[in-house]
Protein backbone atom coordinates (compact mmCIF):
# COMPACT_ATOMS: atom_id res chain seq x y z
CA UNK A 1 0.00 0.00 0.00
CA UNK A 2 1.22 3.55 -1.06
CA UNK A 3 2.09 5.78 2.02
CA UNK A 4 -1.16 8.00 1.34
CA UNK A 5 -3.18 5.11 1.34
CA UNK A 6 -2.22 4.06 4.97
CA UNK A 7 -2.15 7.41 6.20
CA UNK A 8 -5.91 7.43 4.85
CA UNK A 9 -6.29 4.55 6.53
CA UNK A 10 -5.08 5.03 9.63
CA UNK A 11 -6.25 7.95 10.35
CA UNK A 12 -10.00 7.40 8.68
CA UNK A 13 -9.50 4.34 10.72
CA UNK A 14 -9.93 6.15 13.74
CA UNK A 15 -12.28 8.25 13.21
CA UNK A 16 -14.28 5.83 12.29
CA UNK A 17 -14.10 4.23 15.49
CA UNK A 18 -14.56 7.31 17.42
CA UNK A 19 -17.42 7.61 15.90
CA UNK A 20 -19.06 4.48 16.55
CA UNK A 21 -18.10 4.48 19.68
CA UNK A 22 -21.17 6.81 20.20
CA UNK A 23 -23.22 3.87 19.81
CA UNK A 24 -21.16 1.85 22.19
CA UNK A 25 -19.66 4.21 25.03
CA UNK A 26 -21.85 4.61 28.02
CA UNK A 27 -22.44 8.38 29.55
CA UNK A 28 -19.66 8.60 31.64
CA UNK A 29 -17.54 7.98 28.99
CA UNK A 30 -18.90 9.40 26.01
CA UNK A 31 -18.60 12.64 28.03
CA UNK A 32 -14.70 12.03 28.93
CA UNK A 33 -14.12 11.06 25.27
CA UNK A 34 -16.46 14.63 24.01
CA UNK A 35 -14.00 16.39 26.54
CA UNK A 36 -10.99 14.86 25.58
CA UNK A 37 -11.42 15.04 21.65
CA UNK A 38 -12.20 18.83 22.28
CA UNK A 39 -9.11 19.46 24.37
CA UNK A 40 -7.34 17.40 21.58
CA UNK A 41 -8.48 20.00 19.23
CA UNK A 42 -6.14 22.39 21.38
CA UNK A 43 -3.14 20.36 21.66
CA UNK A 44 -3.41 19.73 17.89
CA UNK A 45 -2.96 23.16 17.73
CA UNK A 46 -0.11 23.14 20.36
CA UNK A 47 1.59 20.88 18.55
CA UNK A 48 1.48 22.81 15.29
CA UNK A 49 3.83 25.46 17.17
CA UNK A 50 5.84 23.32 18.97
CA UNK A 51 6.14 19.91 17.60
CA UNK A 52 6.18 20.80 13.55
CA UNK A 53 7.67 24.67 14.23
CA UNK A 54 9.82 24.07 17.37
CA UNK A 55 8.26 27.30 19.28
CA UNK A 56 7.40 26.51 23.00
CA UNK A 57 5.01 28.43 24.08
CA UNK A 58 4.33 28.85 27.55
CA UNK A 59 1.19 31.26 27.31
CA UNK A 60 -1.68 28.91 24.58
CA UNK A 61 -3.86 29.27 27.70
CA UNK A 62 -4.52 33.22 26.01
CA UNK A 63 -5.85 31.89 22.83
CA UNK A 64 -7.84 28.84 24.26
CA UNK A 65 -9.96 31.43 26.50
CA UNK A 66 -9.90 33.86 23.66
CA UNK A 67 -11.85 31.37 21.82
CA UNK A 68 -14.20 30.03 24.95
CA UNK A 69 -15.07 34.13 25.43
CA UNK A 70 -15.01 34.60 22.25
CA UNK A 71 -17.85 32.35 21.99
CA UNK A 72 -19.67 32.85 25.72
CA UNK A 73 -19.32 36.70 25.76
CA UNK A 74 -21.52 37.45 22.67
CA UNK A 75 -24.22 34.59 23.49
CA UNK A 76 -24.27 35.97 26.80
CA UNK A 77 -24.58 39.95 26.24
CA UNK A 78 -25.16 40.11 22.36
CA UNK A 79 -27.57 37.17 22.33
CA UNK A 80 -25.65 35.87 19.10
CA UNK A 81 -26.44 32.00 18.10
CA UNK A 82 -24.07 29.03 17.92
CA UNK A 83 -22.63 29.59 14.66
CA UNK A 84 -21.25 33.07 14.59
CA UNK A 85 -20.53 33.06 17.97
CA UNK A 86 -18.31 29.81 16.81
CA UNK A 87 -16.58 32.07 13.85
CA UNK A 88 -16.38 35.24 16.23
CA UNK A 89 -14.31 33.05 18.80
CA UNK A 90 -11.93 31.77 15.85
CA UNK A 91 -11.73 35.42 14.98
CA UNK A 92 -10.61 35.88 18.57
CA UNK A 93 -8.56 33.40 18.72
CA UNK A 94 -6.93 34.18 15.28
CA UNK A 95 -6.65 37.77 16.33
CA UNK A 96 -5.28 36.99 19.64
CA UNK A 97 -2.78 34.74 17.21
CA UNK A 98 -1.82 37.61 15.24
CA UNK A 99 -0.80 39.93 17.76
CA UNK A 100 1.16 37.97 20.32
CA UNK A 101 2.95 36.52 17.11
CA UNK A 102 3.96 39.85 15.58
CA UNK A 103 5.43 40.92 18.95
CA UNK A 104 7.10 37.83 20.91
CA UNK A 105 8.42 36.38 17.56
CA UNK A 106 10.80 38.60 17.68
CA UNK A 107 12.31 36.95 20.46
CA UNK A 108 13.47 33.27 20.67
CA UNK A 109 14.13 30.27 22.68
CA UNK A 110 13.53 30.95 25.94
CA UNK A 111 12.76 34.81 25.60
CA UNK A 112 9.67 32.91 23.44
CA UNK A 113 8.52 30.89 26.19
CA UNK A 114 8.57 34.05 28.90
CA UNK A 115 7.03 37.03 26.34
CA UNK A 116 4.26 34.57 25.57
CA UNK A 117 3.26 33.25 29.29
CA UNK A 118 3.21 37.22 30.23
CA UNK A 119 1.08 38.02 27.35
CA UNK A 120 -1.18 34.57 28.93
CA UNK A 121 -0.88 36.31 32.15
CA UNK A 122 -1.93 39.22 31.00
CA UNK A 123 -5.05 37.78 29.64
CA UNK A 124 -6.07 36.25 32.82
CA UNK A 125 -5.79 39.34 34.41
CA UNK A 126 -7.92 40.87 32.08
CA UNK A 127 -10.56 38.35 32.57
CA UNK A 128 -10.54 39.42 35.93
CA UNK A 129 -10.69 42.78 35.33
CA UNK A 130 -13.70 42.81 33.25
CA UNK A 131 -15.55 40.93 35.69
CA UNK A 132 -18.39 42.70 35.41
CA UNK A 133 -19.25 41.13 31.63
CA UNK A 134 -16.66 38.09 32.43
CA UNK A 135 -17.75 37.31 35.99
CA UNK A 136 -14.12 36.34 36.93
CA UNK A 137 -13.10 33.38 38.30
CA UNK A 138 -16.51 32.48 39.30
CA UNK A 139 -17.74 32.68 35.51
CA UNK A 140 -20.76 31.78 34.04
CA UNK A 141 -22.58 29.58 32.71
CA UNK A 142 -24.64 29.29 29.06
CA UNK A 143 -28.15 28.26 29.33
CA UNK A 144 -29.28 25.27 27.47
CA UNK A 145 -31.70 26.69 25.73
CA UNK A 146 -28.78 28.82 23.59
CA UNK A 147 -26.42 25.58 23.03
CA UNK A 148 -28.42 24.36 20.06
CA UNK A 149 -27.66 24.19 16.14
CA UNK A 150 -30.42 23.56 13.38
CA UNK A 151 -32.37 22.18 16.35
CA UNK A 152 -30.39 20.00 17.88
CA UNK A 153 -29.67 20.06 21.17
CA UNK A 154 -25.90 20.11 21.62
CA UNK A 155 -26.49 19.24 25.79
CA UNK A 156 -27.53 15.39 24.78
CA UNK A 157 -24.89 13.33 25.49
CA UNK A 158 -25.09 12.19 21.84
CA UNK A 159 -25.40 15.30 20.04
CA UNK A 160 -22.80 16.83 22.05
CA UNK A 161 -20.18 13.73 21.23
CA UNK A 162 -21.05 14.13 17.60
CA UNK A 163 -20.22 18.13 17.41
CA UNK A 164 -17.18 17.13 19.34
CA UNK A 165 -16.24 14.24 16.84
CA UNK A 166 -17.05 16.46 13.96
CA UNK A 167 -14.75 19.12 15.43
CA UNK A 168 -12.20 16.82 15.98
CA UNK A 169 -12.24 15.36 12.64
CA UNK A 170 -12.42 18.63 10.49
CA UNK A 171 -9.56 19.34 12.89
CA UNK A 172 -7.24 16.24 12.01
CA UNK A 173 -8.08 16.19 8.13
CA UNK A 174 -7.30 19.94 8.18
CA UNK A 175 -3.59 19.50 10.13
CA UNK A 176 -2.99 16.18 7.74
CA UNK A 177 -3.30 18.33 5.02
CA UNK A 178 -1.16 21.51 6.55
CA UNK A 179 1.47 18.93 7.62
CA UNK A 180 1.87 16.75 4.20
CA UNK A 181 1.91 19.80 2.12
CA UNK A 182 4.35 22.55 1.83
CA UNK A 183 3.40 24.82 4.13
CA UNK A 184 4.15 22.17 6.88
CA UNK A 185 7.13 21.05 5.21
CA UNK A 186 9.04 24.15 5.82
CA UNK A 187 7.91 24.23 9.00
CA UNK A 188 9.41 21.19 9.72
CA UNK A 189 12.33 22.64 8.29
CA UNK A 190 12.47 25.81 10.38
CA UNK A 191 12.14 23.54 13.22
CA UNK A 192 15.20 21.72 11.81
CA UNK A 193 17.55 24.59 10.67
CA UNK A 194 15.93 28.05 10.70
CA UNK A 195 19.01 29.57 9.35
CA UNK A 196 19.06 27.14 6.58
CA UNK A 197 15.49 27.43 5.64
CA UNK A 198 15.81 31.34 4.87
CA UNK A 199 18.59 30.81 2.99
CA UNK A 200 16.56 28.09 1.01
CA UNK A 201 14.67 31.52 0.34
CA UNK A 202 11.65 30.76 2.90
CA UNK A 203 10.33 34.09 4.72
CA UNK A 204 10.69 32.04 7.87
CA UNK A 205 9.66 34.83 10.07
CA UNK A 206 6.31 34.74 7.72
CA UNK A 207 5.71 31.39 8.17
CA UNK A 208 6.38 31.23 11.68
CA UNK A 209 3.77 34.26 12.17
CA UNK A 210 1.44 31.79 10.04
CA UNK A 211 1.69 28.80 12.29
CA UNK A 212 1.10 30.87 15.63
CA UNK A 213 -2.17 32.36 13.75
CA UNK A 214 -3.33 28.84 12.71
CA UNK A 215 -2.12 27.52 16.26
CA UNK A 216 -3.81 30.06 17.95
CA UNK A 217 -7.34 29.74 15.75
CA UNK A 218 -7.04 25.77 16.85
CA UNK A 219 -6.96 26.77 20.37
CA UNK A 220 -9.22 28.86 19.83
CA UNK A 221 -11.47 26.31 17.89
CA UNK A 222 -11.36 24.01 21.41
CA UNK A 223 -11.79 26.83 24.07
CA UNK A 224 -15.31 27.59 22.24
CA UNK A 225 -16.44 24.19 21.73
CA UNK A 226 -15.11 23.20 25.48
CA UNK A 227 -17.95 26.57 26.31
CA UNK A 228 -20.63 25.57 24.03
CA UNK A 229 -20.79 21.72 24.93
CA UNK A 230 -20.41 22.20 28.52
CA UNK A 231 -21.93 24.92 29.19
CA UNK A 232 -19.57 27.11 30.86
CA UNK A 233 -16.45 30.00 30.99
CA UNK A 234 -14.40 30.64 33.71
CA UNK A 235 -10.96 32.52 34.26
CA UNK A 236 -9.45 28.98 35.83
CA UNK A 237 -8.96 27.89 31.81
CA UNK A 238 -7.03 31.02 31.32
CA UNK A 239 -4.48 30.47 33.93
CA UNK A 240 -0.68 29.17 33.58
CA UNK A 241 -2.20 25.58 34.24
CA UNK A 242 -3.93 25.32 30.82
CA UNK A 243 -0.68 26.48 28.83
CA UNK A 244 0.87 23.90 30.80
CA UNK A 245 -1.40 21.14 29.62
CA UNK A 246 -1.30 21.03 26.16
CA UNK A 247 2.85 20.99 26.38
CA UNK A 248 2.13 17.57 28.46
CA UNK A 249 -0.23 15.83 25.99
CA UNK A 250 1.64 16.40 23.18
CA UNK A 251 5.20 15.50 24.89
CA UNK A 252 3.51 12.19 25.88
CA UNK A 253 1.69 11.61 22.70
CA UNK A 254 4.46 12.65 20.20
CA UNK A 255 5.55 15.70 18.99
CA UNK A 256 5.57 16.31 15.71
CA UNK A 257 2.42 13.96 15.02
CA UNK A 258 -0.54 14.13 13.79
CA UNK A 259 -2.43 12.02 16.27
CA UNK A 260 -0.06 12.45 19.03
CA UNK A 261 -1.82 15.04 20.76
CA UNK A 262 -4.73 13.53 20.96
CA UNK A 263 -3.57 9.95 22.22
CA UNK A 264 -1.63 12.23 24.83
CA UNK A 265 -4.73 14.00 26.15
CA UNK A 266 -6.57 10.52 26.08
CA UNK A 267 -3.93 9.00 27.85
CA UNK A 268 -3.56 11.66 30.63
CA UNK A 269 -6.97 12.18 31.10
CA UNK A 270 -7.51 8.29 31.97
CA UNK A 271 -4.11 8.36 33.73
CA UNK A 272 -5.97 11.53 36.23
CA UNK A 273 -9.47 9.99 36.38
CA UNK A 274 -7.53 6.60 37.10
CA UNK A 275 -5.34 8.18 39.95
CA UNK A 276 -8.69 10.00 41.30
CA UNK A 277 -10.43 6.74 42.01
CA UNK A 278 -7.00 5.44 43.84
CA UNK A 279 -5.77 8.03 45.87
CA UNK A 280 -7.20 12.03 47.03
CA UNK A 281 -3.34 12.74 46.01
CA UNK A 282 -4.14 12.02 42.51
CA UNK A 283 -1.91 14.80 41.00
CA UNK A 284 1.43 12.99 42.81
CA UNK A 285 0.10 9.26 41.12
CA UNK A 286 0.23 11.58 37.63
CA UNK A 287 2.99 13.42 38.01
CA UNK A 288 5.25 10.13 39.03
CA UNK A 289 3.67 8.41 35.85
CA UNK A 290 4.62 11.76 33.47
CA UNK A 291 7.99 11.50 34.64
CA UNK A 292 9.01 7.86 34.00
CA UNK A 293 7.02 8.43 30.98
CA UNK A 294 9.47 11.12 30.09
CA UNK A 295 12.36 9.62 31.46
CA UNK A 296 11.69 6.37 29.55
CA UNK A 297 9.61 7.40 26.38
CA UNK A 298 11.18 10.80 25.55
CA UNK A 299 9.56 10.81 22.02
CA UNK A 300 6.18 10.41 23.51
CA UNK A 301 3.72 7.51 22.33
CA UNK A 302 3.41 8.09 18.74
CA UNK A 303 6.76 8.89 18.22
CA UNK A 304 8.05 5.36 19.12
CA UNK A 305 5.06 4.12 16.92
CA UNK A 306 6.75 6.35 14.33
CA UNK A 307 10.27 5.09 14.97
CA UNK A 308 8.84 1.60 14.73
CA UNK A 309 6.58 2.29 11.43
CA UNK A 310 9.47 4.13 9.73
CA UNK A 311 6.22 6.30 8.82
CA UNK A 312 3.66 8.46 10.25
CA UNK A 313 3.04 12.04 9.44
CA UNK B 1 35.37 40.39 -19.58
CA UNK B 2 35.16 43.93 -17.34
CA UNK B 3 33.02 46.06 -20.42
CA UNK B 4 29.98 43.64 -19.39
CA UNK B 5 27.35 44.95 -16.98
CA UNK B 6 28.24 43.14 -13.73
CA UNK B 7 25.88 40.67 -12.56
CA UNK B 8 26.67 41.60 -8.43
CA UNK B 9 28.61 44.42 -6.80
CA UNK B 10 29.34 46.05 -3.96
CA UNK B 11 30.45 49.88 -3.35
CA UNK B 12 32.46 50.57 -0.45
CA UNK B 13 31.29 47.59 1.26
CA UNK B 14 32.22 47.87 4.92
CA UNK B 15 31.34 45.76 8.32
CA UNK B 16 33.34 46.66 11.70
CA UNK B 17 32.74 44.15 14.97
CA UNK B 18 33.22 46.95 17.58
CA UNK B 19 36.49 48.07 16.75
CA UNK B 20 37.85 45.38 14.43
CA UNK B 21 37.12 46.05 10.75
CA UNK B 22 36.52 42.91 9.47
CA UNK B 23 35.83 44.22 5.77
CA UNK B 24 37.14 47.40 4.67
CA UNK B 25 35.50 49.73 2.02
CA UNK B 26 35.33 46.90 -0.52
CA UNK B 27 34.32 47.51 -4.56
CA UNK B 28 33.78 43.97 -6.04
CA UNK B 29 32.08 42.84 -9.36
CA UNK B 30 30.68 39.55 -10.77
CA UNK B 31 30.73 39.32 -14.20
CA UNK B 32 28.28 37.18 -15.48
CA UNK B 33 29.05 33.47 -16.73
CA UNK B 34 32.51 33.78 -14.90
CA UNK B 35 33.51 31.31 -12.09
CA UNK B 36 35.25 34.29 -9.55
CA UNK B 37 37.61 32.82 -6.47
CA UNK B 38 38.18 34.74 -3.59
CA UNK B 39 40.85 34.25 -1.91
CA UNK B 40 42.79 35.26 0.99
CA UNK B 41 44.13 34.17 4.39
CA UNK B 42 42.33 33.28 7.37
CA UNK B 43 40.63 36.07 8.80
CA UNK B 44 40.66 38.56 6.14
CA UNK B 45 36.74 38.75 5.69
CA UNK B 46 35.99 36.05 3.13
CA UNK B 47 32.74 35.00 4.90
CA UNK B 48 32.20 38.27 6.20
CA UNK B 49 31.86 39.45 2.64
CA UNK B 50 29.96 36.85 1.11
CA UNK B 51 27.45 36.87 3.90
CA UNK B 52 26.73 40.24 3.50
CA UNK B 53 26.36 39.35 -0.03
CA UNK B 54 23.87 36.97 0.67
CA UNK B 55 22.22 38.88 3.65
CA UNK B 56 23.10 37.08 6.64
CA UNK B 57 25.09 39.97 8.31
CA UNK B 58 24.29 43.54 7.57
CA UNK B 59 26.89 45.65 6.30
CA UNK B 60 27.71 48.71 8.59
CA UNK B 61 28.25 50.95 5.15
CA UNK B 62 28.13 50.55 1.52
CA UNK B 63 25.85 49.08 -0.99
CA UNK B 64 25.35 45.84 -2.91
CA UNK B 65 23.45 45.53 -6.25
CA UNK B 66 22.26 42.48 -8.10
CA UNK B 67 21.56 42.38 -11.57
CA UNK B 68 21.92 46.94 -11.77
CA UNK B 69 18.99 46.99 -8.74
CA UNK B 70 19.94 47.75 -4.89
CA UNK B 71 20.13 44.89 -2.44
CA UNK B 72 21.42 46.12 0.68
CA UNK B 73 17.86 46.29 2.80
CA UNK B 74 16.63 43.02 1.33
CA UNK B 75 16.21 40.29 4.13
CA UNK B 76 18.09 36.95 3.06
CA UNK B 77 14.96 34.93 1.56
CA UNK B 78 14.23 37.71 -0.76
CA UNK B 79 18.02 37.58 -2.15
CA UNK B 80 17.45 33.91 -2.70
CA UNK B 81 14.02 34.55 -4.76
CA UNK B 82 15.99 36.94 -6.93
CA UNK B 83 18.53 34.01 -7.89
CA UNK B 84 21.08 34.04 -5.19
CA UNK B 85 22.13 30.99 -3.40
CA UNK B 86 24.57 30.03 -0.88
CA UNK B 87 26.42 26.75 0.53
CA UNK B 88 27.76 26.90 3.94
CA UNK B 89 31.43 26.97 5.04
CA UNK B 90 30.27 24.60 8.26
CA UNK B 91 27.89 22.01 6.57
CA UNK B 92 24.22 22.74 7.47
CA UNK B 93 21.73 20.08 5.85
CA UNK B 94 18.53 19.21 7.77
CA UNK B 95 20.29 16.36 9.53
CA UNK B 96 17.76 14.79 10.59
CA UNK B 97 15.20 14.96 7.07
CA UNK B 98 16.00 12.82 4.64
CA UNK B 99 18.97 13.59 2.05
CA UNK B 100 15.95 13.74 -1.04
CA UNK B 101 14.00 15.82 1.23
CA UNK B 102 16.96 18.28 1.86
CA UNK B 103 17.02 18.94 -1.81
CA UNK B 104 13.14 18.87 -2.18
CA UNK B 105 13.00 21.57 0.11
CA UNK B 106 15.30 23.64 -1.83
CA UNK B 107 13.14 22.68 -5.01
CA UNK B 108 9.73 24.33 -2.95
CA UNK B 109 10.26 27.67 -3.01
CA UNK B 110 10.11 27.88 -6.76
CA UNK B 111 7.89 24.42 -7.61
CA UNK B 112 4.35 24.08 -6.26
CA UNK B 113 3.88 20.42 -8.25
CA UNK B 114 5.71 17.86 -5.56
CA UNK B 115 5.72 15.13 -8.44
CA UNK B 116 8.10 17.37 -10.53
CA UNK B 117 9.90 18.34 -7.30
CA UNK B 118 10.46 14.71 -6.62
CA UNK B 119 11.71 14.28 -10.07
CA UNK B 120 14.02 17.50 -10.56
CA UNK B 121 15.56 16.33 -6.62
CA UNK B 122 16.26 12.99 -8.07
CA UNK B 123 17.92 14.46 -11.18
CA UNK B 124 20.09 16.77 -8.75
CA UNK B 125 21.02 13.99 -6.47
CA UNK B 126 22.23 12.15 -9.86
CA UNK B 127 24.25 15.28 -10.41
CA UNK B 128 25.94 15.16 -7.45
CA UNK B 129 26.52 11.56 -7.31
CA UNK B 130 24.21 10.79 -4.31
CA UNK B 131 21.66 8.97 -6.16
CA UNK B 132 21.82 6.11 -4.02
CA UNK B 133 21.43 7.77 -0.99
CA UNK B 134 18.00 9.77 -1.77
CA UNK B 135 15.91 7.99 1.07
CA UNK B 136 19.38 8.38 3.86
CA UNK B 137 19.02 10.73 7.18
CA UNK B 138 20.96 13.60 5.90
CA UNK B 139 23.05 13.27 9.39
CA UNK B 140 24.05 9.47 8.53
CA UNK B 141 25.73 11.00 5.37
CA UNK B 142 30.13 11.10 5.45
CA UNK B 143 31.34 14.69 5.85
CA UNK B 144 32.14 14.98 2.16
CA UNK B 145 28.78 13.63 1.34
CA UNK B 146 26.87 16.12 3.59
CA UNK B 147 29.09 18.99 1.68
CA UNK B 148 28.06 17.49 -1.89
CA UNK B 149 24.30 17.58 -0.35
CA UNK B 150 24.84 21.43 -0.13
CA UNK B 151 25.99 22.00 -2.98
CA UNK B 152 23.12 19.31 -4.53
CA UNK B 153 20.54 22.35 -1.99
CA UNK B 154 22.29 25.26 -4.04
CA UNK B 155 22.25 23.71 -7.19
CA UNK B 156 18.66 23.12 -6.89
CA UNK B 157 17.68 26.88 -6.88
CA UNK B 158 19.15 26.88 -10.46
CA UNK B 159 20.21 30.40 -9.19
CA UNK B 160 21.58 33.14 -11.34
CA UNK B 161 24.68 33.78 -8.75
CA UNK B 162 25.88 30.30 -6.41
CA UNK B 163 28.18 31.42 -3.43
CA UNK B 164 30.25 28.39 -2.69
CA UNK B 165 31.64 28.75 1.29
CA UNK B 166 34.67 26.23 0.84
CA UNK B 167 32.63 23.67 -0.77
CA UNK B 168 35.67 21.02 -1.29
CA UNK B 169 37.13 20.83 2.53
CA UNK B 170 36.94 17.31 3.68
CA UNK B 171 36.30 15.63 -0.13
CA UNK B 172 38.61 12.98 -0.94
CA UNK B 173 40.68 13.57 -4.23
CA UNK B 174 38.67 11.64 -6.29
CA UNK B 175 35.53 14.27 -5.08
CA UNK B 176 37.11 16.97 -5.43
CA UNK B 177 37.65 16.28 -9.32
CA UNK B 178 34.09 15.25 -9.83
CA UNK B 179 33.04 18.63 -8.05
CA UNK B 180 35.08 20.81 -10.17
CA UNK B 181 33.73 19.08 -13.53
CA UNK B 182 30.03 20.03 -11.75
CA UNK B 183 31.36 23.22 -11.23
CA UNK B 184 32.37 23.59 -15.19
CA UNK B 185 29.09 21.87 -16.08
CA UNK B 186 27.15 24.95 -14.37
CA UNK B 187 28.93 27.86 -16.47
CA UNK B 188 27.51 29.53 -18.06
CA UNK B 189 24.30 29.75 -16.93
CA UNK B 190 25.39 30.32 -13.33
CA UNK B 191 28.00 32.79 -12.27
CA UNK B 192 30.38 31.54 -9.58
CA UNK B 193 31.82 32.90 -6.72
CA UNK B 194 33.53 30.45 -5.29
CA UNK B 195 35.74 30.32 -1.73
CA UNK B 196 38.20 28.28 -1.51
CA UNK B 197 41.33 27.19 0.35
CA UNK B 198 42.82 24.66 -1.98
CA UNK B 199 44.98 26.01 -4.91
CA UNK B 200 44.26 23.59 -7.12
CA UNK B 201 40.84 23.66 -6.99
CA UNK B 202 41.20 27.65 -7.29
CA UNK B 203 43.57 27.19 -10.43
CA UNK B 204 41.68 24.82 -12.04
CA UNK B 205 38.27 26.89 -11.72
CA UNK B 206 38.69 30.13 -11.62
CA UNK B 207 38.34 32.49 -14.98
CA UNK B 208 39.34 35.10 -12.27
CA UNK B 209 40.43 35.43 -8.54
CA UNK B 210 40.22 38.13 -6.09
CA UNK B 211 42.42 38.43 -3.12
CA UNK B 212 41.40 39.86 0.56
CA UNK B 213 43.67 40.53 3.06
CA UNK B 214 42.63 42.21 6.27
CA UNK B 215 39.43 42.84 4.66
CA UNK B 216 40.61 44.78 1.43
CA UNK B 217 40.90 43.66 -2.00
CA UNK B 218 44.73 43.48 -2.42
CA UNK B 219 44.90 42.02 -5.97
CA UNK B 220 42.16 40.93 -8.42
CA UNK B 221 42.61 39.46 -12.02
CA UNK B 222 43.49 36.10 -14.12
CA UNK B 223 44.94 33.46 -12.45
CA UNK B 224 48.47 32.96 -13.72
CA UNK B 225 48.65 37.05 -12.73
CA UNK B 226 47.47 36.45 -9.31
CA UNK B 227 49.78 33.39 -9.07
CA UNK B 228 53.05 35.62 -10.32
CA UNK B 229 51.72 38.92 -8.01
CA UNK B 230 54.69 39.49 -5.54
CA UNK B 231 52.05 41.18 -3.39
CA UNK B 232 49.54 38.24 -3.43
CA UNK B 233 53.01 35.92 -3.03
CA UNK B 234 54.16 37.64 0.39
CA UNK B 235 50.57 37.80 1.84
CA UNK B 236 49.26 34.58 0.62
CA UNK B 237 50.58 31.70 -1.15
CA UNK B 238 54.10 31.96 0.63
CA UNK B 239 57.35 32.55 -1.46
CA UNK B 240 58.50 28.70 -2.49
Amino acid sequence: MSERGRVILLHGGLLAVLLALNWVLPDYHRGNLARIMVLAVYAMGYNLLFGYTGLLSLGHALFFAAGMYGLALPMQHLGLSVAPAFLAALAAGAAAGLGVGLLALRTTGVAFMIVTLMFAQAGYLTILLAGAWTRGDEGFTIPQAARRIAGIDLTQPAARYAAAWALFAVALAALLWIVRHRTGRVLVAIRENEDRARLLGYDTHGFKLLATVLSATYSAAGGAAFALLFGYAGASFATVQYSILPLLWVLLGGAGTVIGPFVGTLFMFYLIDWAADVTPAYMLLAGLALILLTLFLPLGIMGLVRRRLGWLP
Amino acid sequence: MTAATPLLSTRGLTRRFGGLTAVDGVDFDLVPGEVRALIGPNGAGKTTFVSMLIGRIAPTSGTIALGGRDITRLPAHARVARGMAYTFQVTSVFQRLTVAENVALALRRSERHERAVQAQAAAVLARVGLEAQGGATAGALSYGHQRLLEVAMGLAQSPRVLILDEPTQGLSDGEIAAFNALVRSLVPETTVLLIEHNMAVVMALATRITVLNAGAVLAEGAPEAIRADARVQAAYLGTD
